[in-house]
């Protein structure tokens, strides 16, 4: 359940069809079901997780293990292609399919944590900035231009390049600059709710600061904010297989799909699947992201419809 | 709006400073040794204590910071490791091939986004909208350096079409001027290079325009969705205009207001893409020189490269805004 959606129907939701007084979480989770796009894009995203939840049961080999003799064994559909190797294996003789199931874990574990990082961070700031306003407001949303003045992804080949490449450090840069667009949809948010008859009624209850900031205030924020997080973990899954890819991520023999990429591509032209299948699952995966997303950001945040 | 374009100028100055404190902090946060960072594994002792009486790393930071700004404003960015070579003139070197080529990506994607943006928004439900939003939401979902990967297998490996590397080919003789190859071929009516050059630019371009292409498209589409549904418009159509009039002359000049926005900030995307598809293509950019240098741990051209472009990048967008100001004049009211 979104909570808090009570106490503040969405301004854009409110001509109620039903006379009855239905929870408004019931009316959005109809009007997401309407829209076909992002119940494809839920049902990737089920898939994806379920796949990341489930890789050692699904997976038919060891996604690490090399196996000399079914080095670039090509995908079923091949003449040569067997059953035993559905989608190939890559030059050290690992099945492919098995190495992009365990994949999806490694994205997974990555889009979780650093988006984490940034939600947890972001909104902190965010909220404190929008609450306090004055200097505090000033510091802190200074500091978000400052990292938003590096280009996209540089500053996390940067940072990683000083704190050397790990999936850890790329996990951390990633939540690192994701902090700036965090911090900005939480004080929007506050800014406009601190106005409310409901936070000057907590405050003349007595209620101290950081409880009307996170117990009050907070949830009431959080529409937008799941949103971005649905679009986050697309874009956390795209960087960080770009970092893999360059090498400052995972490191081999972890099945990450950024890294398989890279492996495959001296190999291209002798065997295309190695490099392929793992873009391709990339791409489904943050398609998915995406879809939902944008029906997340239809239902819960009409403002920011682009 | 001179007082607008004031103001804008004089916020670049603490934005370039917290820039330039957080790149030198950078240094800091690496365990290790800076001196001994920067100058390598194999450096001599004798070497690494110059190199700190240079850079004053035995006093304390904010002194360290201060030498760090004054060696900065002469244009000291230091020495590479890799060629000895001063880094400032490194940059230099390298920084038109990424202007070439990002500006090659950013014309492709303002071109074809705004033309599948505008006609999606007319025949909105048609299958041409469906079919260029599927395109835009998977242009936004691939990795760029996979999509780049993928071009180069088609089109320069299994069907040669087009080359797979570089600027321009070995042999190719071309009197280089403004370092702008495309420009220098044009100038000295050198039509054989000015061909190579645009056929070994085609494929990193597409490569990195698709991003950019993709939002402009969704944002060209939308917007003009909103302004289609104003009264001007039904107001200039009542009166027998033709559609084609009314889309050019009424209604694109305001829908591309939020567009213009949108492409400054895919300025960011395009140089952080550029590290990218500079280094899958070897094209000899400021990116592909700064990957190099993470590679080989050369920090003093990563710092100078991560300066150079983060200022490139503050500077475009204080033009953008600039520009935004001009088009649409209610903004300098605020």
């Amino acid at each position: 359940m979104l909570p808090g959606m009570k106490s503040n129907p969405m301004p854009n939701n409110t001509p109620v069809k039903n006379p009855e007084d239905r929870h408004p979480f019931i009316d959005q989770v109809e009007q997401l079901w309407r829209n076909k796009t992002a119940v494809a894009g839920f049902f990737i995203v089920l898939l994806f997780i379920l796949t990341a939840l489930l890789a050692p049961i699904l997976s038919p080999h060891s996604a690490v293990e090399a196996s000399l003799y079914d080095q670039l064994k090509p995908p079923v559909w091949y003449e040569t292609g067997t059953w035993k190797h559905i989608l190939g294996t890559d030059d050290l003789g690992r099945d492919i399919l098995s190495r992009l199931l365990y994949g999806a874990r490694v994205s997974l574990m990555v889009a979780v944590f650093s988006v984490g990082v940034a939600f947890c961070v972001g909104s902190l700031l965010g909220a404190l900035a929008g609450y306090y306003k004055g200097y505090q407001d000033s510091l802190i949303m200074r500091s978000m231009d400052i990292l938003l003045a590096f280009p996209h992804i540089l500053l996390a080949i940067v940072m990683v390049a000083y704190l050397g490449p790990s999936l850890r450090n790329a996990m951390l840069a990633i939540g690192i600059i994701y902090i700036p667009r965090y911090a900005r949809i939480v004080r929007a948010s506050v800014l406009e709710e601190c106005e409310k008859d409901y936070v000057t009624a907590s405050r003349a209850i007595g209620a101290k600061n950081l409880r009307i900031i996170f117990v009050t205030i907070f949830p009431n924020c959080l529409g937008p904010l799941i949103v971005q997080t649905t679009l986050g973990f697309a874009s956390a899954i795209l960087d960080a297989a770009a970092l893999s890819f360059l090498g400052l991520g995972a490191q081999p023999p972890t099945p990450e799909w950024g890294a398989m990429i890279a492996e495959g591509r001296s190999m291209a032209l002798r065997a295309w699947w190695v490099m392929t299948m793992p873009g391709l699952s990339i791409l489904v995966a943050v398609l998915g992201f995406n879809l939902f997303g944008d029906g997340l950001r239809d239902v819960l945040d009409p403002r920011l419809r682009d | 709006m001179p007082a607008y374009i004031l103001r804008r100028i004089l916020m670049l100055f603490p934005t370039l400073l917290g820039v330039s404190i957080i790149v030198f902090l950078m240094l800091h946060i690496t365990p290790g040794d800076p001196a001994e960072l920067m100058l390598g594994e194999r450096s001599t002792e004798a070497a690494i204590q110059e190199i700190r009486e240079h850079l004053g790393l035995n006093k304390p930071l904010y002194v360290q910071y201060g030498l760090f700004i004054g060696r900065l404003l002469q244009g000291d960015l230091g020495e590479t490791i890799m060629t000895r070579q001063k880094v400032w003139i490194e940059v230099k070197e390298r920084f038109p091939a990424t202007i070439e080529l990002t500006f090659a990506a950013m014309l492709i994607s303002c071109f074809f986004g705004v033309i599948f943006g505008i006609v999606s928004a007319i025949r909105q439900h048609s299958i041409f909208d469906y079919l260029s939003m599927i395109g835009a939401l998977i242009g936004v979902s691939m990795p760029i350096f996979w999509l780049g990967l993928v071009l180069m297998l088609i089109f320069s490996l299994f069907l040669g079409w087009l080359p797979m590397s570089g600027r321009l080919t070995i042999g190719v003789d071309l009197d280089v001027k403004t370092q702008f190859y495309i420009l220098d071929a044009m100038l000295t009516g050198n039509w054989l290079a000015f061909r190579d050059a645009l056929w070994h630019l085609t494929l990193p371009a597409i490569t990195l325009s698709s991003i950019p292409m993709a939002i402009v498209a969704r944002m060209t589409r939308s917007s003009m969705l909103d302004v289609l549904r104003q009264d001007y418009i039904k107001t200039a159509k009542a009166k027998g205009l033709s559609e084609f009039k009314v889309v050019i002359k009424h209604a694109l000049r305001n829908a591309l207001i939020p567009v213009v926005t949108t492409i400054g900030l895919q300025f960011g995307i395009l140089l952080g893409g550029a590290i990218l598809t500079e280094t899958i293509f070897a094209w000899p950019g400021v990116g592909k020189w700064m990957f190099d240098a993470v590679m080989k741990r050369d920090y003093a051209v990563i710092q100078g490269g991560t300066l150079f472009i983060a200022a490139t990048f503050i500077i475009i967008n204080l033009i953008v805004d600039v520009l935004y100001a001009v088009i649409n004049p209610r903004i300098s009211v605020k």
